[in-house]
């Protein structure tokens, strides 16, 4: 019982073998799979847009009118079908092809609103809202700043 | 003056503590799942009502204990010490459960290990003298741990091949110096093992080193091999983990054979897309509770190894680009 002298085992792996081997056992992403059908999703999304592009334009708004109505009736879908608990489904099966449009972007913003609403208003929604798309609105707005910096010196 | 320690890490009970009862409930798709018949109870949904999913949790906690407790027909003032674990941060399931039930309390934490935990715990305070009859119950929820580790539940995205779903569900088991049930004989303690994995998407990657450390300190302390084992079942490592596992022992000589196991593995199937498998504190504790348990008692296993798995890392840590620290804890428990 005394246990000074007891052997201690290891296992005979270093960290960079077992990484390795991680990767060995580790299922590789089904990329094709993932390409394809964020590709037609990601398109049926984007055909919807246009479509209701187009009716607003033979409704009789102006072109650029017609893009802005359309964004925010998008946006207003995306957020739909959070609400009804719709849109996560999608984004299981189309990843990328519903992560990107607009749509999206409104899952994005009020999923966190819908989970962080027991938190309360402010420490909660109020804080929480932009923990998915805020990366993406500080990155996207300061590219935008670069980009138009770049285009004011070229022109 | 060490009786009952054996080997590094390994204690053997001089009079192994009995498991008077065990009481397990789940959410839904855990009841869909392959074992579904052998849990007490499972939940419509996940919130079964309450304001939010935490209450949800703290709730479903204290209704396996209860249970277990209901079923041996023992009153709480019986009980002598109440050990709980969970996943939130603070273990507010638990420490919420305790303000309920109201026995002199001892919070664990070992991550997914949790419920190995309790019962080496409990048992050695049982066996020590200290305690004649102690509860162990843990719970984890999968909407709980989504917010807290993860993403928002209707955040639209796709999982990693080799992620794992939250189990839902809360396992109880009622630990006891006398009675008839089965016992648990010995007990080996981990260490915590670090492979430098980083991936939170590969958590059964993560564990999966310390709980073949584990298991191979419990063969060499108490000199058995895995063929004097009707089932050895690790937590939560998932059919990634269980594959590496595997793969690691035999590296380090020992043949697991097919009595190796990973209640991850056995929770879901694979028409349940949960990918590699169920995890969390809850998902040990109510295969446990639930299946395994049942098999001891129907004969069918006699001598069963339980490796709690725990991958001890926190989001802060993880985002910080720290690697992903695992945990085995290994109890025995025999017809």
């Amino acid at each position: 019982m005394d246990d000074q002298s007891s052997p201690k085992p290891a296992i005979p792996v270093t960290p960079e073998k077992y990484q390795k081997l991680t990767e060995q056992y580790t299922p590789k992403p089904t990329v094709i799979k993932n390409v394809v059908l964020a590709f037609i999703v990601g398109g049926i999304i984007c055909s919807i847009g246009q479509i209701i592009i187009n009716l607003f334009i033979s409704l009789g708004l102006a072109r650029l009118e017609a893009s802005t109505a359309a964004t925010a009736t998008m946006i207003f879908i995306g957020a739909l079908l959070t609400g009804l608990g719709i849109y996560d489904e999608i984004g299981k099966f189309a990843g990328a092809g519903s992560i990107v449009p607009v749509t999206g972007f409104a899952n994005s913003i009020v999923s966190p609103a819908m989970e962080f609403r027991r938190e309360g208003y402010v420490m909660g929604v109020g804080a929480k809202l932009f923990t998915v798309a805020g990366p993406v609105l500080v990155y996207g707005i300061a590219t935008s700043i670069v980009v138009g910096f770049a285009y004011y010196l070229l022109h | 003056m060490n009786l009952k320690r054996l080997g590094n890490q390994t204690v053997v009970f001089a009079n192994p503590p009995v498991i008077l009862s065990s009481y397990s409930v789940v959410g839904p798709k855990e009841g869909q799942g392959p074992l579904g018949k052998s849990f007490d109870k499972v939940w419509k949904d996940g919130i079964n009502g309450e304001k939010s999913w935490e209450v949800a949790e703290s709730k479903m906690l204290q209704e396996a204990m209860q249970g277990a407790m209901d079923q041996a027909s023992i009153q709480k003032e019986q009980i002598d010490f109440m050990l709980a674990g969970d996943l939130l941060n603070q273990i507010i399931s638990s420490n919420f459960t305790a303000r309920q039930i109201a026995l002199p309390f001892i919070g664990l934490y070992g991550a997914c290990s949790t419920m190995a935990l309790g019962l080496a715990v409990g048992s050695m305070l049982i066996d020590g003298g200290f305690a004649k009859k102690i509860l162990v119950g843990v719970s984890s929820h999968h909407d709980t741990a989504e917010r807290q580790f993860r993403l928002p539940t209707e955040q639209g995205s796709q999982r990693a091949l080799s992620a794992q779903w939250t189990v839902t569900g809360a396992g109880s088991v009622l630990l006891s110096s006398s009675g008839v049930g089965p016992r648990i004989t010995s007990a080996t303690i981990g260490k915590v093992i670090d492979f430098a994995v980083k991936d939170v998407n590969n958590m059964g990657a993560a564990m999966a080193p310390a709980v073949a450390d584990t298991i191979l300190n419990h063969f060499q302390d108490i000199q058995l091999q895995p063929t004097d084992y009707s089932l050895i079942a690790s937590g939560d490592l998932g059919g990634v983990g269980l594959g590496l596992a595997c793969e690691l022992l035999k590296q380090s000589g020992i043949d697991t054979g097919t009595n190796f196991t990973d209640c991850g593995v056995l929770i879901y199937d694979h028409t349940q897309d949960v990918h590699a498998g169920g995890s969390g504190c809850g998902c040990s504790s109510v295969v446990f509770a639930g299946d395994i348990l049942q098999r001891i008692k129907a004969g069918e296993l006699t001598k069963v190894m339980l490796v709690g798995s725990g991958a001890l890392h926190s989001s802060t840590s993880a985002l910080q680009g720290e690697s992903i620290p695992g945990i085995g804890h290994a109890v025995v428990i025999e017809k």
